[in-house]
């Protein structure tokens, strides 16, 4: 990619002060070595800029825009809140963050297993597994990643020592709440060490939310030898909100790693998953489904690079896109010369159900090995006619004939949820998200 | 029960139908035979109500025999009505579709069918013992009845999920289009049966096939032959295997000439 396109663009003068103050105060009882990496990390951000639409990885995306309005990384008052309840009833360990912050009221706290950390980084993290954080904080990333590396103010600190296996779902809740137009910044960090197992549920909501704000969210993700990690990410019921999501995620030899993005009635949404599979053997599976209507936005991007041999990943994106909503899926495979034997496999499937829709899909393949198997493909349509007939013909109304054809083309990707809670009450939500949608194009994402 | 009077219909300005008519009365089976290209499949089209047809002439009055309704404008009705009112397609080829549930879909249809006769949804137990019942009828495997609608199923297997769906309807009228084609000799003697048993006083039949063999295992009263879009000639059963030995030219022929 050419250095050109790349070109420092702006940094809103405003948070660059916002940055200074929040170091002489919020940060100020921080070790030294993290007051450092945030430095850096804004000094890379001020570099680059906000990334405009001239940067091939914003092409589709005005980032710009989002943050041409006035918001304020300045942000911590107490929210009286009480968040929804959890699609998993009682049964998962719960961390609640408002704007970027722990919500300790509805933090559920549970008995874990010998070392296991279920905790926020701010508290847990730096006071007492500082040496954990200071390995595991990365500072890659595009320029939105770094700009939460230097502005974060909390997050999840989940922590599985070698050999536990941690059955019951951890559920990070994020709620973007009040009047003010904040950006704010989540920050977590999840670490799987050898042969152990997590399963993670992020559920990002708004709530009582009277203003636009910005989440600017980034998670760290290692999931080391022989161990498994599931990780689901919501992102329903986001009005308001413009949500940026970085996601790092690095593999050691023989783990595995499945996530899935679901994002229903989100405004703005712009995912970047990028996953290095740096041991042999791994296996990762990324999926993500999307219903836009309306004036929507989502962005997926996802980067899955196989730098060791006997490495398999897959993923499948689908997305049903109505009104005048916007979709992009851009999927990059690189496989180093090292990693032969290499399988990789993409697919993203949509459907516009309007003709103001519009997706834009990109894959890209770079392969620099020889022996390995790897294939993408991409397919946008209409509802297939033949079939909808089909079922009209047996007397199904063109709207339930239309919603279990919807329906079953979603389910592919809610098939590979592997909580069975969670799977249902997403079924649910999802039929309840193309049920509206057909019959006037308008109003999925009413919130209580 | 069905009134075809001087039909004219086709797709893409191309005129298929030329003057159709037929009368079928309830408990009547009508077997339609005509060489290819003669208008077989757009009659079962244009009755099932599929939208790339376009009727420019003609009337089809549809008078189902539960209710004591009076007859009905079939051409103004839109698919999913004229299956509401007991008209059922089994399509010559079924259309798969992944990911949609046999049973599901069948429930879905058999509840909004039975809303429409002012009818609750059926009870799940009830449902599942009917399920049973109409699969045995087209000894279609339980496993087959679970899975996507006629996703991975075997020519034969879609022809026969086309008679449990029919089994499991209950049509007045059920119109079979080309559903021997593409048959072995045991599921056309299955397929058959299944029909077969399903015939009634209060229902009626139009078999639409290009080969007489169907018409062995399910006999027609009546036999239409239809040529150039409309019926040349009519007969008894007979006139099918009339049609078998001689094949369509001597029709043909007769047609021309006359």
């Amino acid at each position: 990619m050419s250095a050109v396109l790349n070109k420092p663009v702006i940094v809103p003068a405003q948070l660059e002060g916002e940055f200074k103050t929040l170091l002489s105060k919020t940060f100020s009882s921080e070790p030294d070595w993290l007051k450092e990496k945030r430095k850096e990390a804004f000094e890379k951000f001020s570099d680059s800029g906000i990334p405009t639409r001239k940067n091939e990885e914003y092409k589709y995306t005005d980032i710009r825009k989002i943050f041409s309005e006035i918001f304020t990384a300045i942000h911590n008052e107490a929210h009286d809140l009480t968040p929804n309840p959890s699609p998993l009833g009682e049964g998962s360990i719960r961390l609640v963050f408002v704007n970027g912050w722990l919500h300790k009221d509805s933090t559920l706290s549970v008995k874990l297993p010998k070392g296991v950390i279920v905790g926020n980084l701010a508290m847990d993290g730096l006071l007492n597994h500082s040496d954990l954080l200071k390995k595991h904080l990365s500072s890659d990333g595009d320029s939105l990643a770094q700009l939460n590396s230097a502005l974060w103010t909390d997050g999840a600190f989940i922590y599985a020592p070698e050999n536990v296996q941690l059955e019951t779902p951890i559920e990070i809740i994020h709620i973007s709440t009040g009047e003010k137009e904040i950006l704010a910044s989540p920050r977590h960090l999840i670490v799987a060490e050898k042969n152990s197992s997590l399963s993670i549920i992020e559920n990002n909501i708004s709530l009582d939310l009277n203003t636009k704000v910005i989440v600017n969210s980034h998670s760290d993700i290692f999931v080391e030898e022989n161990s498994k990690v599931q990780f689901y990410r919501l992102q329903n019921d986001c009005k308001n909100v413009s949500l940026i999501s970085s996601t790092n995620v690095i593999q050691g030899k023989n783990s595995h790693f499945d996530t899935n993005t679901v994002t229903l009635g989100s405004e703005w949404t712009r995912n970047n998953l990028s996953i290095a599979l740096n041991g042999e053997n791994c296996e990762s599976h990324l999926n993500g489904l999307f219903i836009t209507n309306g004036t929507d936005f989502i962005d997926n991007h996802t980067a899955v690079h196989h730098n060791k041999p006997h490495c398999q990943s897959n993923q499948l994106y689908k997305g049903i896109l109505d009104g005048k909503s916007t979709g992009t899926f851009n999927g990059k495979i690189f496989v180093e010369r090292d990693a032969q034997k290499t399988n990789a496999y993409q697919s993203s499937k949509n459907i516009l159900l309007s003709d103001d829709a519009t997706i834009n899909t990109k894959p890209q393949l770079e392969i620099y090995a020889d022996d390995v198997k790897c294939s993408h493909g991409s397919t946008t349509g209409q509802l297939n006619e033949e079939a909808l007939f089909y079922l009209r013909s047996r007397g199904l109304s063109v709207d339930s004939a239309r919603n279990l054809l919807l329906y079953a083309f979603a389910n592919d990707v809610l098939d590979t949820i592997k909580i069975d809670s969670l799977r249902t009450y997403l079924e649910e939500l999802v039929n309840k998200c193309l049920t509206p949608a057909l019959s006037q194009g308008e109003g999925v994402k009413k919130q209580k | 029960m069905l009134s075809i009077k001087n039909l004219y219909a086709g797709i893409s300005e191309k005129e298929i139908l030329k003057g159709f008519s037929l009368e079928v009365k309830k408990g009547e089976v009508h077997a339609i035979m005509g060489p290819n290209g003669s208008g077989k499949s757009t009659l079962a089209n244009v009755l099932a109500g599929r939208e790339d047809y376009e009727i420019t002439s003609g009337e089809v009055i549809f008078t189902p025999s539960f209710g004591g309704q009076g007859g009905l404008n079939l051409l103004e009705m839109s698919p999913e009505d004229r299956a509401r009112e007991g008209l059922f397609l089994a399509f010559q080829y079924p259309v798969e579709i992944p990911g949609v549930s046999n049973i599901n879909f069948l429930k879905t249809a058999l509840n909004e069918i039975r809303a429409h006769k002012g009818l609750p949804p059926i009870d799940a137990k009830d449902f599942l013992k009917l399920i049973k019942e109409k699969q045995a009828l087209v000894e279609l495997q339980g496993t087959l009845a679970n899975r996507s609608v006629n996703q991975g199923f075997s020519g034969g297997e879609k022809k026969r999920n086309e008679i449990f769906q029919m089994a499991v309807l209950e049509p007045t009228l059920c119109i079979l289009d080309e559903t021997d084609s593409g048959l072995d000799i045991d599921a056309l003697r299955i397929v058959a049966n299944g029909v077969n048993k399903l015939r009634s006083k209060d229902r009626a039949f139009v078999v639409i096939t290009h080969y007489q063999r169907l018409l062995d295992h399910i006999i027609p009263d009546f036999v239409h032959v239809l040529y150039d879009g409309k019926i040349v000639k009519s007969g008894p059963k007979e006139l099918a295997l009339e049609l078998e030995k001689k094949g369509y030219d001597w029709v043909k022929k007769e047609f021309v000439e006359a």
